[in-house]
């Protein structure tokens, strides 16, 4: 989901000392947390500093989509919604790095590898946003995809992720219904709203959908991920109940969502859905997708820019700390 | 960024006549930034009425290796619960 799964796992050699490896799984299978100063496997701390770093890059980059518009909000109140929600998305960053940093790999070694760009975040996040109707396409679609990977993840086996995204999910629903209102209002709007609202469900319907990351097939990590507890249903298995819950969404908004192959099964009771394009995610996960440089540009540019600033706050410190030693 | 700034843990009170509960944690080079930081990151919606920020380096944790040692002796005294004693129905206020 807001990691990329594509990435080549090393073969796992186990080391590990059979009987710790075993009491640890017993430990996870029977639904415990595990915390930061217990024993774990060492694929195990590698995976979810991995997944736990990716989500939090993810939050970060995932502001400038977004803050994109809050100059340019349609009014004062959109503007104040949207800089509260692009906030929060911060906010959720923060939680996810301390959460991250608790297995040993520190804050500034993560936001290193982000800016080199040799760490990955989700790449729905490389997409633009074209007009007002993006917004409300983002916080529908894909806020809406982060809290069906999130709301599970809630229980995963790791305990500061977990509590983590207990706060994430908190606050997260507000994001998304956010986004479904500005769909609700431009689709009331005029002609030229509505069609802008049905182009910006165009441009990012599959891109989220994609968001879950490549078929049960292809993902290479799934399975010693679900025994861990790090990943509790399947790429497909949440994809499938995100169509599931928004295409009534965007009929009772009268827009189409772009799939033609999109049908019912009433056996089934779920959606069917076309084929997902998967050379285009692929594409986009290489650094070839359409914001890819530029968005990787703004957040180096934003990083440096506040140099001067966190090297003022440690001086002043630093001060303060030498004069009432003195 | 020269030097990493020092990682504090958070604890917020909900609300009066509740304790400060630990809620994460952040980075920052002093207290007074710490503060400042856990009410963005911690509070943005009326979650607490007050905040407690302690250098992770200062607290004292027990071991997870040392969990038999010091709490196993509490699981043998089952007559510290009340549950312990059954009392007849008929007896009331116990």
């Amino acid at each position: 989901m807001y990691t990329t799964e594509f990435e080549k796992q090393k073969k796992l050699v186990s080391t590990e000392d059979p009987e710790k490896l075993a009491a640890f799984e017993a430990r996870v299978a029977a639904d415990e947390f595990i915390e930061p100063k217990d024993w774990m496997p060492e694929a195990y701390r590698r995976t979810l500093t991995r997944q736990i770093s990716q989500h939090a890059h993810s939050e970060i980059v995932g502001m400038l989509p977004e803050g994109n518009w809050i100059s340019r909000a349609p009014s004062l109140r959109r503007k104040a919604i949207l800089l509260a929600k692009v906030q929060d998305e911060a906010g959720h960053g923060l939680y996810l790095y301390s959460a991250a940093e608790t297995l040993g790999t520190s804050r500034q070694e993560m936001i290193e590898a982000l800016h080199s760009g040799k760490a990955k975040y989700s790449t729905i996040f490389n997409y633009p946003t074209l007009t007002w109707a993006d917004i409300g396409a983002v916080g529908w679609l894909v806020d809406g995809a982060a809290i069906m990977n999130q709301v599970p993840l809630q229980r995963t086996s790791y305990g500061p992720y977990a509590r983590a995204m207990v706060r994430v999910c908190k606050e997260e629903s507000f994001h998304q219904r956010q986004g479904y209102e500005i769909m609700m209002v431009m689709c009331a709007g005029t002609a030229d709203q509505k069609r802008m609202a049905q182009d910006a469900l165009n441009r990012w319907w599959w891109p989220s959908l994609m968001m879950f990351g490549p078929s049960d097939a292809e993902s290479v990590n799934s399975a010693q991920s679900a025994q861990w507890r790090i990943k509790l249903f399947s790429n497909d298995e949440l994809r499938q109940r995100m169509v599931d819950q928004t295409v009534p969404q965007a009929e009772f908004l009268g827009l189409t969502v772009p799939d033609p192959d999109l049908k019912f099964n009433t056996d089934t009771g779920h959606y069917e859905f076309g084929a997902i394009d998967w050379s285009e995610f692929t594409n986009v996960l290489k650094g070839n997708g359409p914001c890819n440089k530029e968005r990787l540009k703004t957040r180096v540019k934003a990083w440096d820019d506040g140099a001067w600033f966190r090297e003022a706050l440690v001086a002043y410190a630093d001060k303060k700390a030498a004069r009432a030693a003195a | 960024m020269s030097k990493e700034w020092p990682l504090w843990e958070v604890f917020i009170r909900s609300q009066h006549g509740l304790a400060h509960k630990h809620v994460g944690s952040l980075h920052a080079p002093d207290a007074e930034m710490a503060v400042n930081n856990a009410r963005d990151v911690y509070t943005r919606r009326n979650e607490g009425v007050s905040i407690w920020v302690v250098r992770a380096v200062d607290i004292v944790a027990s071991s997870p290796a040392d969990k038999g040692m010091l709490f196993e002796p509490a699981n043998s005294k089952v007559y510290r619960h009340p549950t312990f004693f059954p009392m007849p129905e008929e007896v009331k206020n116990l």
